[in-house]
């Protein structure tokens, strides 16, 4: 969909353009669904889990029952459905048995809000505890419990997942290329390293919130605040059993996402509410603490990586080994293990590559998609590692990455073709260096060190991601003439505060040759009226939509100039148009206007012709593949983003203390749609990415009760966190496939900031991290080499804050 | 239950509340001003924030009650006849806006900050805000607006 106008061509593509979304936003006008109520709404509370794993002895409801204004209670034992993305493995509400701190074990919808929190309060739950398997190594022990002991029972996506039954395992992803055996003997190094990071929350301002009305004949109507309305609806279809027809599912203004509202959530249990309050509307709206335990989080990851260099730097081998916790179900987690394993060894060429990536069962809140969809997190370990081999072999580590970028002509771990237009990684790494001067001290910073008795170092990582979707992957457009002749477009891809609602005006502009203000895209995604989208997730908005967009142009386009061809008896090849009106190139008086022809052309006589206008855009991904399930072959990637992040830190070497002074993010984004948004995605992702990296992380003791479920105990970055100085680049090589060259860039400005500040602390200090979050206290304990202590927080055994492990060399 | 009556964006409203009803409940759920929204209820995340008799506070943390006689400022009252606070413009140009959620709050508490310091340094800003969670911008652009309706110099206005 690459159309090769020069940049000063085009009139809104790449140009400063509005966000048609802040206005409503800004005067408190946006209307979100927690902002909704329905008449004779009732409003719900849920029972938790405070255990990791218990039996369910017995659950009595009759004192909650018996209060006033309590309408619907449900348990788990009267619902029989089961949900699932990709292995169909939850029950509504926890049945026979809790696996998870946090899980729902029992709801209550009532005439108020607080009197459904007093019914909640009054179910009594007799649990018998039962021992935990908490770590994911621990979970893979022969002797380990179960935590689905029916797993052989449930059903999967079989193309893409291999559970494996009688074990924890809930997947494991295999990646083959090349001989890694015979690799490593011809290696002059080989490096091995462990790296972890601990499972964290997205925390989207507005929690998770549904309001369902399980109508009469089994007419089903959700409200919610989902990321994905399609497949929303699909899952929920797919566990009750029920037609699509019947199930309607409307997302209007959403207030964040990342990722956790990708798939299906509260919903279902909403229904049954709902259903069993004789189909009153029923609003949950998850309170804080839910949101970090009933609801998904991101993934723990414990990553092993052994890396094989060849005498000139080349790094001929690498085995990747992920353990992804899963928590109690396989949720998005089964899937970031896949779209991981493929993508684990970064934008390096590598010819020889053993991945073997197990999604693994815990008695943990589950995981799910979270902004980079795994690679922040496998990131962290990645380009740490790179540091450590670059330093190992006597290498500078700029010049060691630089001498692996993959190029024009090198394969991808899947056996995918790297071309010139697949992006230039290369580029963003050098632009990175030299945007935060790296290698040297400017004298500024020369003085603020001498100044201040801490230490500055800085660091360049790079990094990649494609998007992780089906091979299949689809959306539409549509776009509907006004009578004024201006246009609306209507699509299911949700703009959750991305931005990519105002892109797509941009491009429709565009490629209509209208104004902005004359291109209305429709907020409120409707699965009844709006057309079929997959879902908001994996940075695949703006090319897929995009390209639908300038499809449905065009089809307006044409279907606009046949009638106006008939109307102007006049040949179709020889119109032309501009924003208001269709005329004849060589007679440009011979003339009609698109108000004229929006909903059909009237001859002075009466008589008709045409119709209201529409145009309509289909765009599917092209030529992907599955992936081999013994080798990892294939073609997964729609398209690549590549990027770079170099950060400047200064620290304290006594304390461990440190400032992040500067972060600048470079990707290679094809090109830049709206410069304002890439910023905005840049910087916002980057903070995102610094939260992950400083202070951000679930810690549970030792019976896996999370203890950090709020605010005031996980601590998202504030705009005192904020570095000093932030830049965002943007490179442009255009993406063939991409709309007018774009690529998506929504996850990316998260991927690299966190082994960005490790190495530069490391550079500053030789501290050796392997875990992050990095906090203050573990970069004194590495500068120490000291083990964590026994306190509140450390105690935990699995969440954050462990030493270095042994660096391991092997014998060449 | 008791009466209360209190000012907001210039409308008097008398109603009953329970004892126990939060100020943010109240605005949400009784009166329909939903502009000011709920991120925590814990007064950790500032998305309820709202000016009370001249002062940033957080809603979630102030009951009804408490408020009786009181004079607020919501998000609902931040642009006049139609046009946007100079301060609104500068977050729309600025694109200080994504998801939009923690906007309302962080308009109210920039409107407090710039009134009591009309030419915040970028620091003083940074103070202003701090007590406000935006899980999306990275905050950049938020400063940046901010810093330019206070070069405006109308934007408390």
């Amino acid at each position: 969909m690459l159309e090769a106008i020069p940049a000063d061509q085009l009139k809104h593509v790449g140009k400063k353009t509005d966000r048609i979304d802040s206005k409503a936003k800004l005067t408190g006008q946006a209307t979100y669904v927690s902002d909704m109520t329905l008449p004779g709404m009732l409003y719900a509370r849920v029972l938790t889990s405070p255990h990791a794993r218990a039996r369910i002895v017995s659950i009595d409801t009759a004192k909650a029952e018996a209060i006033p204004g309590v309408r619907a209670i449900v348990v788990g034992d009267e619902l029989d459905y089961r949900l699932g993305l990709y292995v169909v493995d939850k029950a509504i509400l926890a049945k026979g048995e809790v696996r998870h701190y946090g899980e729902a074990v029992a709801a209550v919808a009532a005439d108020t809000l607080e009197i459904a929190e007093q019914g909640v309060e009054a179910i009594e739950v007799v649990y018998e505890e039962l021992e935990p398997v908490l770590h994911p190594l621990k979970a893979l022990e022969a002797d380990a419990p179960l935590v689905h002991p029916d797993l052989s029972d449930y059903s999967y996506m079989e193309a893409a997942f291999t559970p494996q039954p009688g074990t924890n395992v809930a997947n494991h992803t295999k990646l083959r290329k090349g001989d890694t055996a015979k690799a490593f003997e011809e290696c002059e190094w080989i490096i091995e390293r462990r790296y972890t990071n601990p499972s964290v929350q997205h925390v989207p301002m507005e929690t998770h919130v549904a309001i369902v009305q399980w109508g009469h004949d089994d007419e089903v109507t959700i409200w919610s605040s989902a990321q994905s309305p399609f497949t929303l609806r699909n899952l929920f279809c797919t566990a009750f059993g029920m037609s699509h027809q019947k199930v309607r599912v409307i997302v209007p203004y959403v207030g964040g996402g990342f990722g956790g509202k990708a798939g299906i959530g509260i919903e279902p249990l909403v229904a049954v509410l709902s259903r069993k309050a004789g189909g009153r509307a029923v609003k949950l709206t998850a309170t804080r603490e839910q949101e970090f335990s009933l609801l998904p989080c991101r993934s723990q990851l414990t990553y092993n990586i052994k890396t094989g260099i060849r005498e000139d730097g080349r790094i001929l081998a690498q085995e990747l080994t992920m353990y992804w916790d899963s928590g109690a179900y396989a949720d998005y987690a089964v899937n970031v293990t896949r779209a991981s394993g493929y993508s684990a060894g970064g934008p390096y060429d590598i010819p020889n590559a053993k991945v073997d990536a197990y999604t693994i069962y815990t008695n943990k809140p589950f995981g799910t998609a979270y902004r980079g969809f795994g690679h922040v997190e496998f990131f962290w370990g990645l380009e740490r590692h790179m540091d450590l081999v670059a330093e190992a072999i006597g290498m500078e580590p700029l010049e060691f990455r630089l001498k692996n970028t993959l190029g024009p002509g090198s394969t991808t771990l899947t056996g995918e073709k790297i071309t010139a237009n697949t992006g230039n990684i290369t580029k963003c790494l050098q632009t990175a260096a030299e945007a935060i001067g790296y290698r040297k001290l400017t004298s500024k910073e020369k003085a603020r060190e001498k100044e201040t008795g801490l230490k500055i170092g800085k660091a360049v990582v790079g990094l990649h991601k494609a998007p992780a979707m089906p091979p299949f992957t689809a959306t539409t457009v549509i776009l509907k003439m006004n009578e004024d002749g201006s246009v609306t477009a209507n699509l299911s891809l949700v703009d959750y505060g991305q931005g990519t609602y105002t892109a797509v005006q941009q491009i429709v502009a565009e490629r209509l040759g209208f104004d902005v203000s004359q291109v209305k895209v429709a907020f409120e995604s409707d699965t009844d009226r709006d057309p079929y989208d997959w879902q908001t997730v994996a940075s695949k908005g703006l090319l897929l939509s995009g390209n639908a967009a300038i499809l449905a142009a065009e089809d307006l386009l044409k279907n606009a100039h046949e009638v106006a061809a008939q109307a102007l008896r006049a040949q179709a090849v020889d119109l032309a148009h501009d924003n208001e009106k269709i005329f004849v190139r060589h007679h440009p008086e011979s003339a009609v206007t698109f108000a004229q022809l929006a909903i059909g052309y009237a001859f002075p006589n009466g008589n008709s012709i045409g119709g209201p206008l529409v145009g309509v855009g289909r765009y599917i991904a092209q030529g992907l593949t599955h992936l081999d399930k013994e080798t990892g072959q294939g073609l997964p990637a729609i398209d690549w983003t590549y990027g770079a992040h170099g950060l400047t830190v200064e620290v304290d070497r006594e304390t461990g203390e440190y400032n992040v002074l500067k972060v600048v993010s470079v990707f290679d984004v094809g090109k830049v749609i709206n410069p304002d948004e890439v910023r905005g995605q840049a910087i916002g992702g980057m903070l995102q990415g610094l939260g992950t990296a400083t202070c951000e992380g679930y810690i549970y003791n030792e019976q896996g009760r999370l203890l950090n479920p709020s605010f005031t105990d996980n601590k998202i970055p504030t705009a005192r966190d904020l570095p000093l100085e932030v830049d965002a680049i943007a490179i442009e090589t255009p993406q063939i496939d991409g709309p007018y060259g774009a690529r998506g860039v929504g996850e990316h400005s998260m991927i690299g900031v966190a082994a960005a500040l490790g190495n530069a602390i490391q550079h500053a200090t030789k501290a050796e991290l392997t875990h992050m979050p990095i906090r203050y206290e573990d970069v004194w304990r590495a500068l120490q080499k000291r083990e964590p202590v026994d306190n509140w927080i450390t105690k935990s055994p699995y969440g954050s804050c462990r030493s270095a492990p042994e660096i391991i060399k092997h014998d060449c | 239950m008791r009466e209360i009556t209190l000012t907001i964006n210039g409308e008097s409203y008398t109603r009953e509340v329970h004892e126990h009803r939060t100020l943010l409940h109240f605005l949400r759920d009784d009166l329909g001003l939903t502009g000011t929204k709920e991120g925590c209820g814990a007064g950790e995340c500032g998305a309820c924030t709202i000016i009370m008799n001249g002062a940033a506070v957080n809603s979630c943390l102030v009951l009804a009650a408490e408020a009786n006689g009181s004079v607020l400022e919501t998000i609902e009252g931040a642009a006049k006849d139609g046009t946007l606070s100079a301060l609104q413009s500068a977050f729309h140009e600025h694109h200080a806006v994504q998801c939009g959620f923690c906007t309302p709050g962080m308009v109210m508490s920039a409107t407090d900050l710039l009134r009591r310091n009309p030419n915040p340094s970028r620091d003083e800003i940074i103070d202003g805000i701090e007590g406000n969670f935006c899980r999306c911008t990275g905050y950049e652009q938020i400063i940046e607006a901010i810093l330019a309706a206070s070069k405006e110099g109308k934007s408390h206005a």
